[in-house]
Protein backbone atom coordinates (compact mmCIF):
# COMPACT_ATOMS: atom_id res chain seq x y z
CA UNK A 1 0.00 0.00 0.00
CA UNK A 2 1.21 3.49 -0.80
CA UNK A 3 1.08 6.03 2.03
CA UNK A 4 0.88 9.76 1.34
CA UNK A 5 0.82 12.44 4.04
CA UNK A 6 -0.85 15.75 3.30
CA UNK A 7 -0.57 18.76 5.61
CA UNK A 8 -1.49 22.42 5.39
CA UNK A 9 -3.03 25.36 7.23
CA UNK A 10 -6.79 25.21 7.91
CA UNK A 11 -8.95 25.98 4.87
CA UNK A 12 -6.03 25.91 2.46
CA UNK A 13 -7.86 23.36 0.31
CA UNK A 14 -6.44 19.99 1.42
CA UNK A 15 -9.75 18.14 1.19
CA UNK A 16 -10.64 19.61 -2.22
CA UNK A 17 -7.22 18.70 -3.57
CA UNK A 18 -7.44 15.12 -2.29
CA UNK A 19 -10.93 14.72 -3.76
CA UNK A 20 -9.84 16.04 -7.16
CA UNK A 21 -6.75 13.89 -7.02
CA UNK A 22 -8.69 10.69 -6.34
CA UNK A 23 -11.13 11.64 -9.09
CA UNK A 24 -8.40 11.88 -11.71
CA UNK A 25 -6.53 8.76 -10.56
CA UNK A 26 -9.22 6.69 -12.21
CA UNK A 27 -9.11 3.75 -9.81
CA UNK A 28 -11.94 1.92 -8.04
CA UNK A 29 -13.17 4.21 -5.21
CA UNK A 30 -12.76 1.54 -2.54
CA UNK A 31 -9.04 1.23 -3.30
CA UNK A 32 -8.09 4.59 -1.81
CA UNK A 33 -8.79 5.51 1.82
CA UNK A 34 -8.35 8.73 3.76
CA UNK A 35 -7.51 9.34 7.42
CA UNK A 36 -8.21 12.85 8.59
CA UNK A 37 -6.41 14.14 11.69
CA UNK A 38 -8.32 17.17 12.86
CA UNK A 39 -8.47 19.22 16.05
CA UNK A 40 -11.96 19.79 17.37
CA UNK A 41 -14.60 19.23 14.74
CA UNK A 42 -14.62 18.49 11.06
CA UNK A 43 -17.19 18.52 8.32
CA UNK A 44 -14.96 17.03 5.67
CA UNK A 45 -16.26 13.51 6.28
CA UNK A 46 -19.41 14.62 4.45
CA UNK A 47 -17.43 15.54 1.34
CA UNK A 48 -15.56 12.24 1.40
CA UNK A 49 -18.68 10.19 2.05
CA UNK A 50 -20.47 11.92 -0.81
CA UNK A 51 -17.62 10.87 -3.07
CA UNK A 52 -17.82 7.28 -1.74
CA UNK A 53 -14.31 7.42 -0.35
CA UNK A 54 -13.65 5.40 2.85
CA UNK A 55 -12.81 7.95 5.58
CA UNK A 56 -11.70 7.74 9.19
CA UNK A 57 -11.57 10.91 11.29
CA UNK A 58 -9.69 11.47 14.55
CA UNK A 59 -9.70 14.54 16.79
CA UNK A 60 -6.58 15.54 18.67
CA UNK A 61 -8.65 17.55 21.15
CA UNK A 62 -6.44 19.00 23.85
CA UNK A 63 -3.23 17.36 22.66
CA UNK A 64 -0.85 18.71 20.04
CA UNK A 65 -2.01 17.60 16.56
CA UNK A 66 1.49 16.42 15.59
CA UNK A 67 1.85 14.29 18.73
CA UNK A 68 -1.57 12.89 17.95
CA UNK A 69 -0.49 12.12 14.37
CA UNK A 70 2.66 10.27 15.32
CA UNK A 71 0.93 8.20 18.00
CA UNK A 72 -1.77 7.06 15.60
CA UNK A 73 -0.11 6.75 12.23
CA UNK A 74 0.88 3.09 12.53
CA UNK A 75 -2.71 2.17 13.48
CA UNK A 76 -3.88 4.15 10.47
CA UNK A 77 -1.54 2.16 8.22
CA UNK A 78 -2.83 -1.12 9.65
CA UNK A 79 -6.43 0.04 9.13
CA UNK A 80 -5.57 0.79 5.51
CA UNK A 81 -3.97 -2.59 4.94
CA UNK A 82 -6.88 -4.45 6.54
CA UNK A 83 -9.32 -2.49 4.39
CA UNK A 84 -7.42 -3.60 1.31
CA UNK A 85 -6.48 -0.11 0.09
CA UNK A 86 -3.89 0.41 -2.63
CA UNK A 87 -3.30 3.89 -1.29
CA UNK A 88 -3.85 5.61 2.04
CA UNK A 89 -3.82 9.39 2.25
CA UNK A 90 -3.56 11.11 5.62
CA UNK A 91 -4.72 14.68 5.95
CA UNK A 92 -3.74 16.90 8.88
CA UNK A 93 -4.29 20.55 9.61
CA UNK A 94 -1.19 22.37 10.79
CA UNK A 95 -2.14 25.07 13.20
CA UNK A 96 1.00 26.52 14.75
CA UNK A 97 3.23 26.98 11.66
CA UNK A 98 5.52 24.41 13.16
CA UNK A 99 3.53 21.29 12.46
CA UNK A 100 5.18 18.85 10.12
CA UNK A 101 3.55 15.42 10.18
CA UNK A 102 6.02 13.98 7.66
CA UNK A 103 7.91 10.71 7.78
CA UNK A 104 11.27 10.04 6.15
CA UNK A 105 10.74 8.00 2.98
CA UNK A 106 6.98 8.65 2.84
CA UNK A 107 5.78 11.07 0.16
CA UNK A 108 4.90 14.33 1.90
CA UNK A 109 2.69 17.05 0.51
CA UNK A 110 2.09 20.56 1.83
CA UNK A 111 -0.95 22.54 0.65
CA UNK A 112 -0.94 26.32 0.96
CA UNK A 113 -3.13 28.94 -0.64
CA UNK A 114 -2.19 31.94 -2.69
CA UNK A 115 -4.47 34.24 -0.71
CA UNK A 116 -2.57 33.78 2.53
CA UNK A 117 -0.09 36.53 1.67
CA UNK A 118 3.11 36.40 -0.37
CA UNK A 119 5.41 36.11 2.62
CA UNK A 120 3.50 33.24 4.19
CA UNK A 121 5.75 30.57 2.63
CA UNK A 122 8.69 32.13 4.43
CA UNK A 123 6.87 31.94 7.76
CA UNK A 124 5.38 28.45 7.70
CA UNK A 125 8.53 26.55 8.60
CA UNK A 126 8.94 22.76 8.78
CA UNK A 127 5.53 21.99 7.29
CA UNK A 128 6.72 23.61 4.06
CA UNK A 129 10.43 23.08 4.40
CA UNK A 130 10.25 19.30 4.75
CA UNK A 131 7.61 18.61 2.10
CA UNK A 132 8.44 16.83 -1.17
CA UNK A 133 5.65 18.51 -3.06
CA UNK A 134 4.12 21.91 -2.37
CA UNK A 135 0.67 22.48 -3.80
CA UNK A 136 -0.54 26.03 -4.24
CA UNK A 137 -4.30 26.55 -4.35
CA UNK A 138 -6.57 29.51 -5.13
CA UNK A 139 -4.13 30.78 -7.76
CA UNK A 140 -7.02 31.36 -10.13
CA UNK A 141 -8.08 34.50 -8.29
CA UNK A 142 -4.75 36.29 -7.97
CA UNK A 143 -2.50 37.78 -10.63
CA UNK A 144 0.22 35.85 -12.43
CA UNK A 145 2.81 38.05 -10.72
CA UNK A 146 1.54 37.10 -7.30
CA UNK A 147 1.64 33.43 -8.22
CA UNK A 148 5.23 33.78 -9.36
CA UNK A 149 6.35 35.70 -6.28
CA UNK A 150 4.61 33.11 -4.13
CA UNK A 151 6.38 30.23 -5.90
CA UNK A 152 9.66 32.09 -5.55
CA UNK A 153 9.15 32.45 -1.82
CA UNK A 154 8.39 28.73 -1.57
CA UNK A 155 11.67 27.98 -3.38
CA UNK A 156 13.49 30.17 -0.89
CA UNK A 157 12.45 27.91 1.95
CA UNK A 158 12.42 24.59 0.13
CA UNK A 159 14.71 24.50 -2.87
CA UNK A 160 14.06 20.87 -3.72
CA UNK A 161 10.27 20.83 -3.53
CA UNK A 162 8.18 20.41 -6.65
CA UNK A 163 5.63 23.18 -6.81
CA UNK A 164 2.28 22.41 -8.41
CA UNK A 165 -0.53 24.90 -8.85
CA UNK A 166 -3.89 23.22 -8.52
CA UNK A 167 -7.35 24.71 -8.86
CA UNK A 168 -9.39 22.97 -6.16
CA UNK A 169 -12.65 23.76 -7.91
CA UNK A 170 -11.92 22.65 -11.47
CA UNK A 171 -9.13 20.23 -10.59
CA UNK A 172 -6.77 21.88 -13.09
CA UNK A 173 -3.26 20.71 -12.25
CA UNK A 174 -4.26 17.61 -10.26
CA UNK A 175 -3.27 15.25 -13.07
CA UNK A 176 0.39 16.05 -12.61
CA UNK A 177 0.10 15.44 -8.88
CA UNK A 178 -1.49 12.04 -9.56
CA UNK A 179 1.52 11.21 -11.73
CA UNK A 180 3.86 12.05 -8.86
CA UNK A 181 2.00 9.83 -6.43
CA UNK A 182 2.80 6.79 -8.53
CA UNK A 183 6.36 7.18 -7.29
CA UNK A 184 5.32 6.84 -3.65
CA UNK A 185 6.84 3.96 -1.72
CA UNK A 186 4.87 0.76 -1.10
CA UNK A 187 4.87 -0.09 2.61
CA UNK A 188 3.20 -2.43 5.05
CA UNK A 189 4.21 -0.63 8.24
CA UNK A 190 5.79 2.65 9.36
CA UNK A 191 7.17 1.11 12.54
CA UNK A 192 10.82 2.14 13.11
CA UNK A 193 10.59 4.86 10.47
CA UNK A 194 11.49 8.37 11.57
CA UNK A 195 9.73 11.70 11.53
CA UNK A 196 11.40 14.29 9.31
CA UNK A 197 11.28 16.83 12.11
CA UNK A 198 10.71 16.78 15.85
CA UNK A 199 7.20 17.58 17.05
CA UNK A 200 6.70 20.74 19.11
CA UNK A 201 8.08 20.14 22.60
CA UNK A 202 5.75 21.16 25.38
CA UNK A 203 5.62 19.48 28.73
CA UNK A 204 4.57 22.17 31.12
CA UNK A 205 1.91 22.69 33.74
CA UNK A 206 -0.41 24.23 31.14
CA UNK A 207 -0.28 21.01 29.09
CA UNK A 208 -1.79 19.18 32.02
CA UNK A 209 -4.68 21.47 32.66
CA UNK A 210 -3.32 24.51 34.54
CA UNK A 211 -5.24 27.67 33.66
CA UNK A 212 -4.00 30.26 36.18
CA UNK A 213 -1.52 32.91 35.01
CA UNK A 214 1.68 33.77 36.92
CA UNK A 215 5.16 32.48 37.59
CA UNK A 216 3.91 30.51 40.56
CA UNK A 217 1.93 28.21 38.28
CA UNK A 218 4.46 27.75 35.48
CA UNK A 219 6.31 24.44 35.72
CA UNK A 220 8.14 22.18 33.29
CA UNK A 221 9.50 23.27 29.93
CA UNK A 222 9.14 27.01 29.56
CA UNK A 223 10.44 29.44 27.00
CA UNK A 224 10.58 33.05 28.10
CA UNK A 225 10.56 36.09 25.85
CA UNK A 226 13.17 38.79 26.22
CA UNK A 227 11.78 42.31 26.41
CA UNK A 228 14.13 45.16 25.54
CA UNK A 229 14.16 48.41 27.51
CA UNK A 230 12.95 51.38 25.51
CA UNK B 1 28.83 28.36 -10.10
CA UNK B 2 28.25 25.17 -8.13
CA UNK B 3 27.57 24.68 -4.42
CA UNK B 4 31.24 23.94 -3.84
CA UNK B 5 32.32 27.21 -5.45
CA UNK B 6 29.93 29.06 -3.18
CA UNK B 7 31.41 27.20 -0.22
CA UNK B 8 34.81 28.64 -1.14
CA UNK B 9 33.23 32.05 -1.59
CA UNK B 10 31.64 32.16 1.86
CA UNK B 11 34.93 31.17 3.42
CA UNK B 12 36.93 33.83 1.63
CA UNK B 13 34.56 36.80 1.68
CA UNK B 14 32.65 38.65 4.36
CA UNK B 15 28.89 38.21 4.55
CA UNK B 16 28.48 41.89 3.66
CA UNK B 17 30.41 41.43 0.43
CA UNK B 18 28.35 38.40 -0.49
CA UNK B 19 25.09 40.25 0.14
CA UNK B 20 26.33 43.03 -2.12
CA UNK B 21 26.91 40.56 -4.96
CA UNK B 22 23.82 38.47 -4.24
CA UNK B 23 21.20 40.68 -2.56
CA UNK B 24 18.93 37.63 -2.28
CA UNK B 25 21.30 36.30 0.40
CA UNK B 26 19.67 38.60 2.96
CA UNK B 27 16.35 36.85 2.34
CA UNK B 28 17.97 33.58 3.33
CA UNK B 29 19.17 35.08 6.61
CA UNK B 30 15.72 36.52 7.33
CA UNK B 31 14.10 33.14 6.69
CA UNK B 32 16.14 31.70 9.55
CA UNK B 33 15.87 34.73 11.83
CA UNK B 34 19.55 35.47 11.28
CA UNK B 35 19.13 39.00 9.89
CA UNK B 36 21.00 40.63 12.73
CA UNK B 37 24.21 38.58 12.63
CA UNK B 38 27.52 40.29 11.91
CA UNK B 39 28.10 41.12 8.24
CA UNK B 40 31.75 42.08 8.80
CA UNK B 41 33.09 38.55 9.00
CA UNK B 42 32.42 35.49 6.88
CA UNK B 43 29.26 33.46 7.50
CA UNK B 44 31.08 30.58 9.28
CA UNK B 45 32.58 33.02 11.81
CA UNK B 46 29.37 35.00 12.17
CA UNK B 47 27.47 31.82 12.95
CA UNK B 48 29.71 31.13 15.93
CA UNK B 49 27.85 33.84 17.88
CA UNK B 50 24.48 32.29 17.12
CA UNK B 51 22.92 30.09 19.75
CA UNK B 52 22.33 26.49 18.67
CA UNK B 53 18.82 26.66 20.12
CA UNK B 54 17.67 29.11 17.47
CA UNK B 55 18.88 26.94 14.60
CA UNK B 56 17.48 23.82 16.24
CA UNK B 57 14.01 25.32 16.04
CA UNK B 58 14.42 25.13 12.27
CA UNK B 59 15.80 21.60 12.49
CA UNK B 60 19.29 22.69 11.46
CA UNK B 61 22.80 22.93 12.85
CA UNK B 62 25.53 25.35 11.80
CA UNK B 63 26.87 23.07 9.13
CA UNK B 64 23.41 22.65 7.62
CA UNK B 65 23.04 26.42 7.47
CA UNK B 66 26.28 26.74 5.50
CA UNK B 67 25.23 23.95 3.13
CA UNK B 68 21.75 25.36 2.68
CA UNK B 69 23.10 28.87 2.15
CA UNK B 70 25.34 27.65 -0.66
CA UNK B 71 22.67 25.64 -2.47
CA UNK B 72 20.32 28.59 -2.00
CA UNK B 73 22.80 30.87 -3.77
CA UNK B 74 23.37 28.27 -6.46
CA UNK B 75 19.65 27.97 -7.16
CA UNK B 76 18.95 31.65 -7.27
CA UNK B 77 22.09 32.67 -9.14
CA UNK B 78 20.78 30.88 -12.22
CA UNK B 79 18.89 33.50 -14.14
CA UNK B 80 18.23 31.53 -17.31
CA UNK B 81 15.67 28.77 -17.02
CA UNK B 82 15.33 26.01 -19.59
CA UNK B 83 11.58 26.48 -19.67
CA UNK B 84 11.97 29.63 -21.75
CA UNK B 85 13.42 27.67 -24.63
CA UNK B 86 10.02 26.69 -25.97
CA UNK B 87 9.92 27.62 -29.63
CA UNK B 88 6.86 25.58 -30.56
CA UNK B 89 4.25 23.25 -29.17
CA UNK B 90 2.31 20.65 -31.10
CA UNK B 91 -1.14 19.39 -30.20
CA UNK B 92 -1.75 15.88 -31.54
CA UNK B 93 -5.43 15.00 -31.42
CA UNK B 94 -6.94 12.41 -29.10
CA UNK B 95 -10.60 11.58 -28.65
CA UNK B 96 -13.74 13.54 -27.72
CA UNK B 97 -16.38 12.63 -25.13
CA UNK B 98 -18.07 10.31 -27.65
CA UNK B 99 -14.75 8.47 -28.17
CA UNK B 100 -14.49 9.78 -31.72
CA UNK B 101 -11.00 10.55 -32.97
CA UNK B 102 -10.05 14.24 -33.25
CA UNK B 103 -7.75 13.56 -36.15
CA UNK B 104 -5.73 16.76 -35.97
CA UNK B 105 -2.19 17.90 -35.48
CA UNK B 106 -1.51 21.56 -34.87
CA UNK B 107 1.92 23.11 -34.36
CA UNK B 108 2.00 26.55 -32.82
CA UNK B 109 5.17 28.66 -32.86
CA UNK B 110 6.30 31.30 -30.41
CA UNK B 111 4.61 34.61 -31.22
CA UNK B 112 1.42 32.99 -32.53
CA UNK B 113 -2.02 33.75 -31.15
CA UNK B 114 -4.60 30.98 -31.06
CA UNK B 115 -8.17 31.48 -29.93
CA UNK B 116 -10.29 28.70 -28.50
CA UNK B 117 -14.02 28.91 -29.11
CA UNK B 118 -16.92 26.67 -28.18
CA UNK B 119 -19.99 26.58 -25.93
CA UNK B 120 -19.56 26.66 -22.15
CA UNK B 121 -18.70 23.19 -20.89
CA UNK B 122 -17.55 22.01 -24.31
CA UNK B 123 -14.05 21.17 -23.13
CA UNK B 124 -12.00 24.35 -23.47
CA UNK B 125 -10.44 23.99 -20.04
CA UNK B 126 -9.70 20.32 -20.73
CA UNK B 127 -7.53 21.46 -23.62
CA UNK B 128 -5.78 23.93 -21.37
CA UNK B 129 -5.20 21.22 -18.76
CA UNK B 130 -3.64 18.99 -21.40
CA UNK B 131 -1.28 21.76 -22.43
CA UNK B 132 -0.38 22.63 -18.86
CA UNK B 133 0.53 19.06 -17.89
CA UNK B 134 2.05 18.32 -21.30
CA UNK B 135 -0.27 15.36 -21.83
CA UNK B 136 1.39 12.31 -23.37
CA UNK B 137 -1.72 10.32 -24.37
CA UNK B 138 -2.26 9.64 -20.67
CA UNK B 139 -5.09 12.09 -19.89
CA UNK B 140 -8.80 11.35 -20.49
CA UNK B 141 -8.59 13.06 -23.90
CA UNK B 142 -5.61 10.93 -25.02
CA UNK B 143 -4.04 14.02 -26.55
CA UNK B 144 -0.33 14.42 -26.94
CA UNK B 145 1.46 17.72 -26.47
CA UNK B 146 4.96 17.94 -27.91
CA UNK B 147 7.46 20.70 -27.16
CA UNK B 148 9.83 21.79 -29.92
CA UNK B 149 8.61 18.80 -31.94
CA UNK B 150 9.57 16.24 -29.32
CA UNK B 151 7.74 13.93 -26.93
CA UNK B 152 8.53 14.35 -23.27
CA UNK B 153 9.25 11.88 -20.50
CA UNK B 154 7.83 12.25 -17.00
CA UNK B 155 10.94 13.83 -15.52
CA UNK B 156 10.87 16.56 -18.16
CA UNK B 157 7.19 17.16 -17.43
CA UNK B 158 7.91 17.51 -13.71
CA UNK B 159 10.69 20.00 -14.38
CA UNK B 160 8.15 22.68 -15.24
CA UNK B 161 7.38 23.56 -11.65
CA UNK B 162 4.26 25.42 -12.65
CA UNK B 163 6.20 27.75 -14.89
CA UNK B 164 5.04 26.62 -18.32
CA UNK B 165 1.75 28.45 -18.42
CA UNK B 166 0.98 31.97 -17.28
CA UNK B 167 -2.71 32.58 -16.84
CA UNK B 168 -4.81 35.69 -17.06
CA UNK B 169 -8.48 35.61 -16.30
CA UNK B 170 -11.40 37.85 -15.62
CA UNK B 171 -11.72 36.99 -11.94
CA UNK B 172 -8.08 37.62 -11.05
CA UNK B 173 -7.34 40.35 -8.55
CA UNK B 174 -4.41 41.86 -6.77
CA UNK B 175 -4.36 40.91 -3.11
CA UNK B 176 -1.04 42.47 -2.09
CA UNK B 177 -1.05 45.74 -0.26
CA UNK B 178 1.66 47.41 -2.34
CA UNK B 179 2.01 50.35 -4.70
CA UNK B 180 2.35 49.67 -8.42
CA UNK B 181 6.08 50.33 -8.28
CA UNK B 182 6.69 48.17 -5.19
CA UNK B 183 4.65 45.43 -6.79
CA UNK B 184 6.67 45.45 -10.01
CA UNK B 185 9.94 45.67 -8.09
CA UNK B 186 8.99 42.66 -6.04
CA UNK B 187 8.24 40.65 -9.16
CA UNK B 188 11.48 41.83 -10.81
CA UNK B 189 13.43 40.78 -7.75
CA UNK B 190 12.22 37.22 -7.89
CA UNK B 191 12.98 37.05 -11.60
CA UNK B 192 16.58 38.02 -10.76
CA UNK B 193 16.27 40.59 -13.54
CA UNK B 194 19.72 42.09 -14.16
CA UNK B 195 18.39 45.63 -14.72
CA UNK B 196 15.24 45.79 -12.59
CA UNK B 197 14.68 49.55 -12.75
CA UNK B 198 14.57 49.59 -16.51
CA UNK B 199 12.15 46.66 -16.77
CA UNK B 200 9.91 48.07 -14.05
CA UNK B 201 9.76 51.41 -15.87
CA UNK B 202 8.97 49.78 -19.24
CA UNK B 203 6.31 47.63 -17.71
CA UNK B 204 4.69 50.59 -15.99
CA UNK B 205 4.67 52.70 -19.18
CA UNK B 206 3.28 49.86 -21.21
CA UNK B 207 0.45 49.24 -18.73
CA UNK B 208 -0.49 52.89 -19.02
CA UNK B 209 -0.57 52.65 -22.81
CA UNK B 210 -2.93 49.70 -22.65
CA UNK B 211 -5.48 51.45 -20.48
CA UNK B 212 -7.32 54.63 -21.24
CA UNK B 213 -7.33 55.66 -17.59
CA UNK B 214 -3.76 56.53 -16.58
CA UNK B 215 -2.45 55.69 -13.14
CA UNK B 216 0.67 56.67 -11.20
CA UNK B 217 3.26 54.31 -9.85
CA UNK B 218 2.36 55.30 -6.30
CA UNK B 219 -1.18 53.95 -6.65
CA UNK B 220 -1.91 50.91 -4.54
CA UNK B 221 -2.51 47.90 -6.77
CA UNK B 222 -5.65 47.10 -4.82
CA UNK B 223 -7.08 50.51 -5.74
CA UNK B 224 -6.70 50.14 -9.50
CA UNK B 225 -9.87 49.92 -11.59
CA UNK B 226 -10.72 46.72 -13.43
CA UNK B 227 -9.21 48.01 -16.69
CA UNK B 228 -6.08 49.34 -15.00
CA UNK B 229 -5.56 46.05 -13.14
CA UNK B 230 -5.94 44.04 -16.35
CA UNK B 231 -3.51 46.36 -18.16
CA UNK B 232 -0.92 46.01 -15.40
CA UNK B 233 -1.33 42.23 -15.31
CA UNK B 234 -0.83 41.96 -19.07
CA UNK B 235 2.19 44.27 -19.14
CA UNK B 236 3.66 42.39 -16.20
CA UNK B 237 3.09 39.00 -17.88
CA UNK B 238 4.69 40.30 -21.08
CA UNK B 239 7.78 41.82 -19.51
CA UNK B 240 8.38 39.82 -16.37
CA UNK B 241 6.85 36.38 -16.56
CA UNK B 242 9.11 33.47 -17.45
CA UNK B 243 6.32 31.33 -18.83
CA UNK B 244 6.50 30.70 -22.58
CA UNK B 245 2.77 30.03 -22.85
CA UNK B 246 0.08 32.53 -21.88
CA UNK B 247 -3.48 31.52 -21.42
CA UNK B 248 -6.14 34.20 -21.45
CA UNK B 249 -9.64 33.47 -20.29
CA UNK B 250 -11.64 36.43 -21.65
CA UNK B 251 -10.59 40.02 -21.09
CA UNK B 252 -13.45 42.35 -20.35
CA UNK B 253 -13.69 45.21 -22.80
CA UNK B 254 -13.85 48.01 -20.25
CA UNK B 255 -10.83 50.27 -20.10
CA UNK B 256 -8.26 48.25 -21.98
CA UNK B 257 -7.08 47.92 -25.56
CA UNK B 258 -7.45 44.16 -26.01
CA UNK B 259 -5.93 43.92 -29.46
CA UNK B 260 -2.86 45.85 -28.39
CA UNK B 261 -2.58 43.59 -25.36
CA UNK B 262 -2.48 40.47 -27.54
CA UNK B 263 0.03 42.01 -29.94
CA UNK B 264 2.27 42.98 -27.04
CA UNK B 265 2.31 39.42 -25.67
CA UNK B 266 2.93 37.94 -29.13
CA UNK B 267 5.84 40.33 -29.69
CA UNK B 268 7.44 38.90 -26.58
CA UNK B 269 7.67 35.55 -28.39
CA UNK B 270 5.07 33.85 -26.28
CA UNK B 271 2.52 31.30 -27.42
CA UNK B 272 -0.88 32.72 -26.67
CA UNK B 273 -4.18 30.95 -26.21
CA UNK B 274 -7.32 33.03 -25.76
CA UNK B 275 -10.44 31.28 -24.68
CA UNK B 276 -13.18 33.70 -25.62
CA UNK B 277 -16.69 34.47 -26.89
CA UNK B 278 -15.62 37.98 -27.91
CA UNK B 279 -15.40 38.44 -31.72
CA UNK B 280 -12.64 41.05 -31.42
CA UNK B 281 -10.38 38.70 -29.46
CA UNK B 282 -11.30 35.58 -31.43
CA UNK B 283 -10.54 37.23 -34.77
CA UNK B 284 -7.33 38.87 -33.55
CA UNK B 285 -5.86 35.38 -33.40
CA UNK B 286 -3.98 33.75 -36.26
CA UNK B 287 -6.05 30.57 -35.96
CA UNK B 288 -8.96 29.42 -33.90
CA UNK B 289 -9.65 26.03 -32.42
CA UNK B 290 -13.32 25.07 -32.35
CA UNK B 291 -14.33 22.72 -29.55
CA UNK B 292 -17.46 20.59 -29.33
CA UNK B 293 -18.30 17.55 -27.18
CA UNK B 294 -14.93 17.68 -25.48
CA UNK B 295 -13.00 17.44 -28.74
CA UNK B 296 -11.39 19.71 -31.32
CA UNK B 297 -13.71 19.66 -34.34
CA UNK B 298 -12.09 22.30 -36.49
CA UNK B 299 -9.10 24.56 -36.79
CA UNK B 300 -9.90 27.69 -38.74
CA UNK B 301 -7.27 30.05 -40.07
CA UNK B 302 -8.46 33.65 -39.71
CA UNK B 303 -9.36 34.70 -43.26
CA UNK B 304 -8.50 38.02 -44.92
CA UNK B 305 -12.18 38.99 -44.83
CA UNK B 306 -12.29 38.26 -41.12
CA UNK B 307 -9.14 40.27 -40.50
CA UNK B 308 -10.60 43.21 -42.37
CA UNK B 309 -13.81 42.95 -40.38
CA UNK B 310 -11.81 43.62 -37.25
CA UNK B 311 -11.93 47.33 -37.95
CA UNK B 312 -15.71 47.34 -38.16
CA UNK B 313 -15.91 45.29 -34.97
CA UNK B 314 -13.61 47.71 -33.23
CA UNK B 315 -15.97 50.53 -34.21
CA UNK B 316 -18.92 48.72 -32.66
CA UNK B 317 -16.82 48.24 -29.63
CA UNK B 318 -15.83 51.89 -29.40
CA UNK B 319 -19.46 52.92 -29.78
CA UNK B 320 -20.40 50.72 -26.83
CA UNK B 321 -17.53 52.15 -24.85
CA UNK B 322 -18.66 55.69 -25.61
CA UNK B 323 -22.19 54.85 -24.47
CA UNK B 324 -20.85 53.35 -21.29
CA UNK B 325 -18.77 56.44 -20.55
CA UNK B 326 -21.71 58.76 -21.23
CA UNK B 327 -23.86 56.86 -18.76
CA UNK B 328 -21.06 56.91 -16.25
CA UNK B 329 -20.63 60.66 -16.41
CA UNK B 330 -24.37 61.31 -16.15
CA UNK B 331 -25.00 62.30 -19.78
CA UNK B 332 -27.94 61.30 -21.94
CA UNK B 333 -27.75 58.95 -24.90
CA UNK B 334 -28.43 60.72 -28.21
CA UNK B 335 -28.92 59.41 -31.72
CA UNK B 336 -25.61 60.95 -32.79
CA UNK B 337 -23.79 58.75 -30.33
CA UNK B 338 -25.23 55.62 -31.91
CA UNK B 339 -23.87 56.47 -35.36
CA UNK B 340 -20.78 54.43 -36.15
Amino acid sequence: MKLITVAGPPSSGKTSIILKLIECMDRPKSSIGVVKFDCLTSFDNISYEEADIPIQIGFSGKTCPDHYFVSNIEDAVQWGLQSGFEMLITESAGLCNRCSPYIKGILSICVIDNLSGVNTPRKIGPMLKFADIVIVTKGDIVSQAEREVFAFNIKQVNILAKIIFINGITGQGSFLLAKYLQQALDINTVRDMKLRFTTPAAVCSYCTGETKIGELYQRGMMKKMEFKKI
Amino acid sequence: MKTLDFMKLINSQSLGEIIEQYPIASDFLANFRLNSISKESGLPQALEDVEDDILEEFGLDKNDILQNFCSFLETFAQTQSSIRMVSSITINGGINKLKESENISLTISAGEIISIVGPTGSGKSRLLNDIECLAQRDTPTHREIMVNGRELDDSQRFEMDGKLVAQLSQNMNFVMDLTVREFLEMHAKCRMTPNPNEVVQKCFECANQLTGENFSEDTKVTQLSGGQSRALMIADTAYMSDSPIVLIDEIENAGIDRRQALILLAKKEKIIFVSTHDPLLALSADKRIVIKNGGIVKIIETSEVEKQSLEAIEKFDNTLLKLRNCLRTGEQITEALLKL
